[in-house]
């Protein structure tokens, strides 16, 4: 590697006095939360700013765990966001595998279908589909209706359909020729050529599931099958609002993520510029 | 072992013609190649022969048996793509194994194929690398390895040796040519390059826009072109091509006025009909069929505008009274760098307006 000219150190100096006050004013409400999970009740409500973390965090966590069960409520959660994402990954990337390496009839219709449906507004949605799954289906308050509904992804299938047209077809044709059936060609050349794209969108699809609100909230009203931000929502109550529970329970559904998320950033990255680069 | 042939084969894409109804006998055995410009149907052909591409009208017959609805892999063919197509994410050794794993080959079997094909190519010793450890010239043999493991009746060549450099293309050609003799199968050839064509081929199949333009054993092409783009096509350089008129017919032939020559008689006898008289039509010469002055049949002064001395011989780029850009081949000793110079028609083809040959 050649070494950096002294303009370009002065232009990454420059960069990072920037991004550094940037990067502050991003994490403090972070670390305030992190702070606020540790104090007691009169701490968060007292007069003075307080900026170091306290020693309250198992008993604010005590609290959490016996208002809403919220070991439970985060063993679902990970349950769903892992369903989830394995069925929503794979499902995604076969159809975009099918728009991307078959010609059939209807294929422009489907395809268009798929766009539009971006434009649509989560909320226009979600009702018409509440209504059909708890009323119409009965399905409220049941594992399968926190993870099929949302399944479908438009923005994942063009992503994986983007990915699969990238790859040169001739691999695919050498293996056809070779008498390797359709969905070996997809599972043993496809994906693994796919990996980056898979990891970039098996996060976003975990994250995706981790921190939604509303489906839940809306489907699954028994505490039993409550997922942890809706266990966290149902803290705040008409007359009472325990901050230290939903600090201390912020904490818990953040941190993990911020691990994964910097464990994978090196995928996540590749995955979201393949092919900007040949 | 396996006769291919070919009846009438069309391809539309959508309501676009690419392949006009194609004709071909191909003899168990025979090397064939396919040339023709860019986009005039070549790789469509080799791909509805592999079957990765359906036949809109016609019939393809592999060995006997009609295969337009048979899958690739029971055609009995194994096809080598331009860009090589290896598995980027296998090693070599899993590369040549792969379709037979995935079919269900008997191990032993396959591990038997994968080391016999590795000896043929001498890739042995690269068996655990992946393909981007590899150079141009061993990708290309991975590849081809990866067609002999199958045993096919039928190798499918799509431009294999687009890629590599010139020397390295020279090495494997010679390398195709002995891999054909030493298995013996009938080997299918697409290729623009009519040098390729020519120094591989049993017979050589010309293309241009989806037309079949001439077929034929590479020196019959040559010496005896049927139109003016298989003249120009095969040959380096380039066939000729002056423009003249018929100024006389008679009982054995016509005789010509090239264009910017007035009063250069050229005679061109026929045994067919001849053409109009007044009608324009093009003499082809190849550029090692001209000439010392007044040795031949017809005497043109031209003026010279390079001269390449390739050692053995030389090529002179002239232009003729006319305008038409020649390229002449003359020994060393006699490419005079003189501005103008006087050669002489020793042999040369007749066409007629629409191009195609008057013999
Ligand atoms: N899938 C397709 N859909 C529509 N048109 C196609 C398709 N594949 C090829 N064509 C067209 O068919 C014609 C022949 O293409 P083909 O690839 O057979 O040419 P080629 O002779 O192999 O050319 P080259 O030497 O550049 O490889 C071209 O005009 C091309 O645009
Ligand atoms: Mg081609």
């Amino acid at each position: 590697m050649r070494s950096k000219s002294s303009a370009e150190r002065r232009r990454g100096i420059a960069l990072h006095a920037a991004l550094f006050p940037l990067a502050l004013i991003w994490l403090f409400p972070l670390w305030m939360m992190f702070v606020f999970s540790t104090l007691p009740e009169n701490g968060i409500f007292s007069r003075d700013i307080i900026l170091t973390p306290s020693d309250q965090f198992v008993e604010n966590f005590n609290l959490l765990e016996s208002d809403t069960g919220f070991i439970r409520a985060t063993t679902i959660s990970i349950l769903v966001a892992a369903a989830y994402t394995v069925l929503s990954v794979a499902l995604t990337s076969m159809a975009g595998w099918s728009l991307a390496c078959y010609r059939f009839a209807g294929k422009g219709v489907v395809l268009a279908t798929i766009l539009g449906t971006l434009t649509l507004p989560y909320f226009v949605v979600v009702i018409p589909q509440f209504i059909m799954v708890a009323r119409d289906f009965g399905l409220h308050n049941t594992l399968f209706a926190l993870i099929v509904p949302p399944l479908f992804n438009s923005l994942g299938v063009l992503f994986m359909r983007q990915t699969f047209s990238m790859m040169p077809h001739e691999l695919f044709d050498a293996a056809r020729v070779e008498g390797v059936k359709e969905w070996r060609i997809f599972l043993f050349i496809g994906l693994p050529l796919a990996r980056p794209a898979v990891a970039a969108l098996s996060i976003i699809l975990f994250l995706h599931s981790w921190n939604n609100y509303l489906w839940p909230l809306l489907i699954n009203s028994k505490p039993a099958m409550m997922t942890a931000p809706v266990a966290l929502g149902s803290l705040i109550g008409l007359t009472k609002v325990s901050w230290g529970g939903i600090m201390t329970g912020a904490v818990m559904l953040t941190a993990p993520m911020l691990v994964l998320f910097v464990a994978l950033q090196r995928h996540f990255v590749a995955g979201i510029s393949a092919g900007a680069v040949k | 072992m396996a006769a291919v042939s070919l009846n009438n084969v069309v391809k539309k894409f959508g309501s676009l013609p690419v392949v006009h109804g194609a004709s071909l006998e191909i003899a168990d055995g025979e090397f064939v190649v396919f040339v023709g410009p860019s986009g005039c149907g070549k790789s469509t052909l080799l791909r509805m022969i592999a079957g990765l591409e359906d036949i809109t009208d016609g019939e393809i017959v592999i060995g006997g048996k009609v295969v337009n609805d048979v899958e690739p892999a029971e055609r009995g063919i194994a096809m080598v793509f331009q860009s090589y197509a290896l598995y980027p994410h296998m090693t070599v050794e899993q590369n040549l194994s792969f379709g037979l794993r995935m079919t269900g080959n008997d191990k032993a079997d396959t591990q038997r194929r994968v080391s016999r094909a590795a000896d043929i190519l001498r890739i042995s010793e690269l068996m655990q690398r992946r393909p981007r450890q590899l150079s141009g010239g061993q990708r290309q043999r991975v590849a081809i390895g990866r067609a002999i493991v199958r045993n096919p009746q039928v190798f499918l060549f799509d431009e294999p040796l687009s890629n590599l450099d010139a020397e390295l293309r020279v090495q494997m050609r010679v390398e195709i040519a002995r891999l054909h003799k030493e298995l013996g199968v009938t080997m299918i050839y697409v290729t623009h390059d009519q040098t390729e064509a020519m120094t591989l081929a049993d017979k050589i199949v010309v293309l241009r826009a989806g037309n079949i333009e001439q077929i034929g054993r590479p020196l019959d092409l040559y010496y005896d072109p049927d139109n003016q783009f298989v003249a120009g096509f095969v040959g380096s350089p380039k066939m000729n091509f002056i423009r003249g008129h018929v100024v006389e017919r008679n009982d054995k032939g016509v005789i010509l006025e090239l264009a910017g020559e007035d009063g250069t008689r050229l005679a061109q006898p026929l045994t067919g009909p001849a053409p109009e008289l007044g009608s324009h039509v093009t003499v082809g010469v190849r550029p090692e069929h001209f000439g010392d002055a007044g040795k031949g049949d017809a005497d043109l002064t031209v003026s010279v505008d390079v001269v390449e001395h390739l050692g053995g011989t030389s090529f002179v780029y002239a232009a003729t009274a006319a305008g038409e850009e020649l390229v002449i081949q003359r020994d060393a000793a006699t490419a005079a760098d003189a501005a103008e110079i006087t050669v002489s028609i020793r042999k040369s083809y007749l066409f007629d307006e629409k191009g195609l040959r008057l013999r």
